[in-house]
């Protein structure tokens, strides 16, 4: 089946029945999530503040799961010369910036009530802003170089020393901490969470993945097009 | 059953709620319009290409 | 002997390091002005900031790392010629630390002590400062090899390269902190240390690999 998807054709249609219906998911699991997202009782300790968690919770999975997918991408392309997959990594790019983005600020809207301060440098914080930085200059670098192919190498190298920059940043800063003994590191979720909470955050979960998984399918199908529009309009000018 | 009732935490909890609305349609907005107009583009470059190649010029 | 001939170029190209010392200098003084003279906070972040800037000051040689070299066609006969166009990636980084990294690293205590750092600072600021260059010189030029060829080159390397510079500041600031406070800072130095040579030992190939995508 992957094999199947390498060809552009056929990507196309998969992408034309499997986005609508993953969109489809997406939206009645986003329902379901903030159904039961607000039928959940307010926590003891961090009163109504616990529903951020439940939109923040899940953008900051996305941020690092799209960094992934954006990761794979990229080696594929580079290693195989796969265009397709050129396209897949830099399609993923505005998607996972702006997950990164809603996870640093829902995270500090969150942070504020519960910590009493706007931002704190502890690991994960800190290798999220990171990964953002490391988003932005994927993008930047994609919108620096004309020539697509020169662009799309270029950014498949960035995308890999990124990820390999990441777990580094992330334990770097958990030894900077625990040099310097500083302000607890907050701990989000995990399995010690009661049931009517952890099922709106897995719900919530699965309603980003498939709304990603819908909004990368249609950013890359459109890639393809822009593609085969370029090429048609080149042919044609001869 | 549905409880909306934030009391002083409503200064945080709604923008977050509002930001994330806004950038997941913006996404979805955006996506779309981008799929739209690419798919545009190649029928009218399609389009263009089979005019060229039918034997009307001679 | 490629070695010798980055070197020339990189010492003869503006003045060897005295740009880049003298915008150290500027940012460093700048650095008052941005956070109050308080002398308690300014102290305190002294040597932090005297990291920082450097990491900055050696963002500013970067750019010209690799793009004299291909305009005009000189880096073309690099990667064709005898050596790996790795090695020749390794020599241009190490000459940019030795006429660039080194000098910084020299004057940053210098600097630090002018922003209230405590004199006894002064050889682990320049020893950081030192092996840090390193991972700036190499990872500042992976980030010249990618932007090779594109428009706005200089902001793009940075923006491209200051996450790449967050593990050595961490580590860096981390360890002098250590060191004054009289804690262990050896571990601190040992990472920098190892990211460093991870640096000097994987970068060329990141960078090579993307010098020849510029060429292709």
């Amino acid at each position: 089946m992957i094999a199947a998807l390498a060809n552009p054709r056929a990507f196309i249609r998969f992408s034309q029945w499997a986005a609508p219906l993953l969109g489809a998911v997406a939206a009645v699991l986003g329902a379901i999530g903030l159904w039961l997202d607000f039928t959940a009782p307010p926590d003891y300790q961090q009163g109504y503040t616990i529903h951020v968690m439940f939109i923040h919770v899940p953008a900051a999975w996305m941020s690092t799961f799209v960094y992934a997918c954006l990761g794979g991408a990229s080696f594929i392309g580079l290693v195989f010369r796969h265009a397709l997959a050129d396209a897949a990594a830099r399609a993923a790019a505005p998607l996972g910036a702006a997950f990164t983005l809603l996870a640093l600020v829902t995270g500090s809207l969150w942070g504020r009530p519960m910590w009493g301060t706007w931002w704190v440098w502890d690991a994960r914080l800190t290798s999220v802003l990171v990964l953002f930085l490391l988003y932005l200059g994927y993008m930047a670098l994609d919108a620096a170089i004309d020539d697509e192919a020169k662009a799309a190498r270029a950014c498949s190298i960035l995308a890999l020393v990124g990820l390999i920059n990441l777990p580094i940043v992330h334990y770097s800063v958990v030894w900077w901490n625990t040099l310097h003994q500083g302000p607890s590191v907050f701990r989000a979720g995990g399995p010690a969470m009661p049931p009517i909470y952890l099922a709106p955050l897995l719900t919530m979960v699965l309603a980003y993945t498939a709304a990603f998984g819908a909004l990368w399918l249609v950013r890359i199908r459109s890639e393809v097009w822009r593609r085969r529009a370029g090429a048609l309009a080149l042919r044609a000018a001869d | 059953m549905l409880d909306f009732n934030a009391g002083k935490y409503a200064v945080f909890v709604w923008p977050a709620y509002a930001l994330t609305v806004i950038v997941i349609t913006a996404l979805v907005v955006d996506t779309l319009a981008r799929a739209r107009r690419w798919r545009r583009a190649v029928e009218q470059a399609e389009r263009t290409a089979a005019l060229e190649a039918s034997p009307d010029r001679k | 002997m490629l070695l010798g001939r980055e070197l020339a170029l990189s010492w003869g190209r503006g003045g060897g390091p005295l740009l880049a010392l003298a915008f150290y200098a500027a940012t460093a003084t700048l650095l008052p002005l941005a956070t109050g003279p308080e002398p308690a906070r300014l102290a305190a972040l002294a040597p932090g900031s005297a990291w920082l800037a450097l990491a900055l000051a050696s963002l500013l040689s970067l750019e010209r790392l690799f793009e004299r070299d291909f305009e005009d066609g000189a880096l073309d006969l690099l990667a064709l010629g005898p050596a790996p166009l790795e090695l020749a990636a390794l020599a241009k980084c190490l000459a940019h630390w030795i006429t660039a990294g080194a000098p910084l690293a020299l004057a940053a205590p210098i600097v630090a002590i002018a922003l209230g750092a405590s004199p006894t600072l002064a050889p682990m600021i320049a020893l950081t400062a030192l092996i840090g260059g390193i991972s700036f010189s190499f990872c500042g030029g992976v980030g010249a090899a990618l932007s090779l060829g594109s428009r706005r080159g200089g902001v793009l390397i940075a923006v491209i390269v200051l996450p790449l510079f967050a593990p050595p500041v961490i580590f860096g600031a981390g360890a002098i902190d250590a060191y004054g406070a009289g804690l262990d800072w050896k571990t601190g130095l040992m990472l920098l240390s190892a990211f460093s040579l991870a640096c000097l030992g994987l970068g060329p190939f990141a960078m090579a690999a993307a010098c020849r995508n510029a060429l292709s």
